[in-house]
C-alpha cells in the first residue's frame, strides 16, 4: 500500500501561489494541532474556516471511517466563532480554535453522551466533565463524540452498539479499542486531536493500530470527574494526537488537581512541551523480555529497528530487565476491572435515566429488562464476571488474590525504575486485525492488551508512538515510565519522532 | 501468556460454573436472560475463570493488597454549599417522571 507523505512540510505545497499559509485550504486537515494553532495566531486562517474544513473532511470520509457517534456541527461552529473573537483580542492559547473530538464516555453538558450503548442512547448530561470544562476554557472546538466499545469494554470498537469504526489505514481492519473512534478520527484527519480513556490500553492500543500518538497519564493526573466510570482504580483520560508536541499540549490543558475527583493528585502540573527539544543521550532504557513473548515477528522487527534508533540517539538499552509478574497481569486485570465495573454499572437501573422499558410488570422486572436490552454481550459478560469475583465465598480467591498480585506487579516496576529511566515495549503484540477475527473468542480479544494492561495495574504513565509500518499497517512502540514521569516520556518520544518522521505520514483514506 | 492446565486446581473443587450458579449471578446483577444466554455465559465465563487459575500458584503470603494505585487516604472536601444541578435538566433524562420526582413501579410487593 502506498504511504501518503503529509504535505504541509513539503516545499512545493508551502510555495503554492493561491495559499499564503502554504497549504490549500481544503487540505488543512493534514496539519497537526500546533501547526494549525500557529496559523490561527498569525491570522492566516480563522477557526471558523479551520472548523469548516474539518466538517467537510468528516463529510468526505465518515461513511468509510465511522469514527463519530454524533457530529455536533452547530456547537462546533459556535465554539469556533467564539474562539476567533478570543484570538482577535490576543487571548488565544495553544488549543484555542482547534477542532477536536471527545470519546463518547466523557460527558458534555447538553450534548448526547452514549458510551456507544443502547442504555444511554438518548442520555443528555446536565453537566460537563472536568476535562470538557478545561478544554472549553482553553477555547476548544467540539466536532462531536467518538465511537467506542460499549462502556469502553473491548479492544476493537466492534462492541459499539451503533456501528463499528474502521481503520483509516486499511478499512478491512479494526481501529483497535476501546477508543477506536478517537484514534481513527485523528488518523483520518477528521479531528486535530481527541480525548480517549484508557483502562487497560484503550488509548494506546488504538493509537498503535491507527498510527497516532496516544498517552495514558499517571493515575490521578487527569480528573476522572465526568468520565463514565468503568474500572475506577484503572481509568485515566488522555490525548490522541498526530505528534508528540500536540500530546504534550493537550495533556497540559487537561491535567491538574480537581476537588471533584478524590483520587486527583494535588500537585503543580508540569510544562510538558518544555522538554521537547532536549536530547536523550545517556538515557537508560530497558526492554523487559517478558513483553517479547508471543510477539508477532513483523511487529518484533519494527520494534527492534525502533530500539536501535533510540540507541543511535545515545540511549543505553538494557535487554536483561525482567518483570516476571507480567504474565499474571492479564488475569489480575480481568478480575479487578470487571469487579469494579460490576459495581459502577449497577447505577443503570432505568429509573433516573437510561433505556425506557414500557412493558415492565414490576420495578424489578423493569430493571432486568432495561439491563437485558440496554447492555451488549461483552458488558453483561464483565458485569457477571465481576459480580462472581466479588461474591460471598469467592472474594478471597479472586478479588483479594488479584489485589495482592497487583502489589507484586507494582513492586517490579518500582524496582526496574531504580536503574532505568523508562521501559520500551511493543504497544500491541500483533498488527491491526480484521473484523470478526477475534470477536467470537473473548479470551483471544483480551490478549490484545497484554502489553498495555500492566501499566494501568501499576497506575504509571505510558505512551504509544508510531514506530513503523508492516504492509501499510501502523505499528506502535510503547514507552513506560514511573509515576509522573510524563515530561521524560515526551522527551524520549519526541527525540525518536523527530529522528524518524513516522508522524508525518497520513492515512490513505479519501 | 496465561497457560494453565485444567488439572492444576489446588483448591477449587469444581471450577466450571454450574447453570445454577449462572442463574444466581444473573439475579444478583439484575440482568434478564434467556435459557440460551445462561448457557453461553456459563461456557464463556468458565473458560475465563480457567485463565485465572494461574494466580493461585503465586505466593502472596506476606503481600498487602493494592485496591488503588496511589496512596491517598481520607480525602475530604470543605463543607461549602454550592449550586445543585438544574432539576429540569436532570429530570429530562428520566424514563418516567411526575412533577419533580422520578416515577417508578411499586417497590413493595404484596
Amino acid at each position: 500500500m502506498p504511504l501518503v507523505e503529509r504535505t504541509s512540510t513539503s516545499g512545493s505545497r508551502r510555495s503554492s501561489k493561491n495559499s499564503p499559509w502554504g497549504l490549500p485550504m481544503n487540505e488543512l486537515y493534514t496539519l497537526t494541532a500546533h501547526e494549525a494553532a500557529d496559523l490561527l495566531r498569525d491570522r492566516k486562517i480563522s477557526s471558523v474556516e479551520l472548523t469548516k474544513v474539518h466538517l467537510e473532511r468528516i463529510g468526505a470520509v465518515e461513511s468509510d471511517v465511522q469514527s463519530f457517534v454524533s457530529i455536533t456541527e452547530d456547537v462546533a461552529l459556535a465554539d469556533a466563532a467564539a474562539a476567533d473573537k478570543r484570538i482577535a483580542m490576543g487571548d488565544g492559547g495553544p488549543l484555542t480554535g482547534i477542532p477536536m473530538q471527545l470519546k463518547d464516555n466523557i460527558v458534555t453538558c447538553g450534548v448526547k453522551t452514549t458510551c456507544s450503548s443502547r442504555m444511554l442512547e438518548n442520555f443528555i448530561p446536565p453537566y460537563d466533565a472536568t476535562v470538557t470544562l478545561r478544554l472549553k476554557e482553553a477555547g476548544a472546538v467540539l466536532l462531536g463524540k467518538g465511537n467506542m466499545d460499549e462502556f469502553a469494554m473491548g479492544s476493537s470498537t466492534e462492541n459499539s452498539a451503533f456501528h463499528p469504526t474502521r481503520n483509516p489505514w486499511l478499512l478491512d481492519c479494526v481501529p483497535g479499542g476501546s477508543s477506536g473512534g478517537p484514534a481513527a478520527a485523528v488518523a483520518a484527519g477528521e479531528a486535530l486531536y481527541a480525548l480517549g480513556s484508557d483502562t487497560g490500553g484503550s488509548i494506546r492500543q488504538p493509537a498503535s493500530f491507527c498510527g497516532v500518538v496516544g498517552v495514558k497519564p499517571t493515575y490521578g493526573l487527569v480528573s476522572r470527574f465526568g468520565l463514565v466510570a468503568f474500572g475506577s482504580s484503572l481509568d485515566q483520560i488522555g490525548p490522541l494526537t498526530k505528534d508528540v508536541q500536540d500530546a504534550a499540549e493537550v495533556l497540559a490543558a487537561t491535567a491538574g488537581y480537581d476537588p471533584n475527583d478524590s483520587t486527583s493528585i494535588d500537585r503543580q502540573v508540569d510544562n510538558f512541551s518544555q522538554n521537547l527539544r532536549g536530547e536523550i543521550k545517556g538515557m537508560r532504557l530497558g526492554v523487559p523480555r517478558e513483553y517479547l513473548d508471543g510477539l508477532d515477528e513483523q511487529v518484533e522487527g519494527v520494534l527492534q529497528r525502533a530500539i536501535n534508533k533510540l540507541q543511535e540517539l545515545g540511549a543505553s538499552i538494557d535487554y536483561e530487565v525482567s518483570l516476571p509478574s507480567t504474565s499474571h497481569a492479564l488475569a489480575v486485570y480481568y478480575i479487578v476491572a470487571p469487579s469494579e465495573a460490576s459495581a459502577n454499572l449497577a447505577r443503570y437501573d432505568g429509573v433516573r435515566y437510561g433505556l425506557q422499558v414500557p412493558d415492565a410488570e414490576s420495578i424489578w422486572d423493569a430493571m432486568e429488562k432495561a439491563r437485558q436490552r440496554g447492555f451488549g454481550t461483552e458488558v453483561k459478560r464483565r458485569i457477571m464476571l465481576g459480580a462472581y469475583a466479588l461474591s460471598a465465598g469467592y472474594y478471597d480467591a479472586y478479588y483479594l488474590k488479584a489485589a495482592k498480585v497487583r502489589t507484586l506487579i507494582r513492586h517490579e516496576f518500582d524496582e526496574a525504575f531504580k536503574k532505568l529511566d523508562a521501559l520500551v515495549t511493543p504497544t500491541s503484540p500483533t498488527l491491526p486485525f480484521r473484523f470478526g477475527e477475534r470477536s467470537t473468542d473473548p479470551v483471544s480479544m483480551y490478549r490484545s492488551d497484554v502489553a498495555t494492561i500492566p501499566v494501568n495495574i501499576a497506575g504509571i504513565p505510558a505512551l504509544s508512538i508510531p514506530a513503523g509500518f508492516v504492509e501499510g499497517l501502523p505499528v506502535g512502540m510503547q514507552i513506560i515510565g514511573p509515576a509522573l514521569s510524563e515530561p521524560k516520556l515526551f522527551q524520549i518520544a519526541h527525540a525518536y519522532e523527530q529522528a524518524t518522521g513516522w508522524h508525518k505520514l497520513r492515512a490513505p483514506v479519501n | 501468556m496465561i497457560i494453565m492446565s485444567s488439572a492444576h486446581r489446588p483448591w477449587s473443587p469444581n471450577l466450571a460454573l454450574t447453570l445454577k450458579e449462572v442463574v444466581h449471578i444473573a439475579s444478583l446483577v439484575r440482568i434478564g436472560m434467556s435459557e440460551q444466554d445462561l448457557e453461553s455465559f456459563r461456557d464463556e465465563l468458565s473458560k475465563i475463570l480457567d485463565q485465572f487459575e494461574v494466580l493461585k500458584t503465586i505466593d502472596t503470603e506476606n503481600v498487602a493488597p493494592t485496591a488503588h494505585p496511589v496512596d491517598i487516604n481520607n480525602v475530604f472536601k470543605d463543607d461549602i454549599a454550592t449550586e445543585p444541578l438544574d432539576s429540569e435538566a436532570v429530570l429530562s433524562n428520566a424514563p418516567r417522571r411526575e412533577d419533580l420526582y422520578f416515577r417508578v413501579k411499586a417497590v413493595l410487593e404484596e
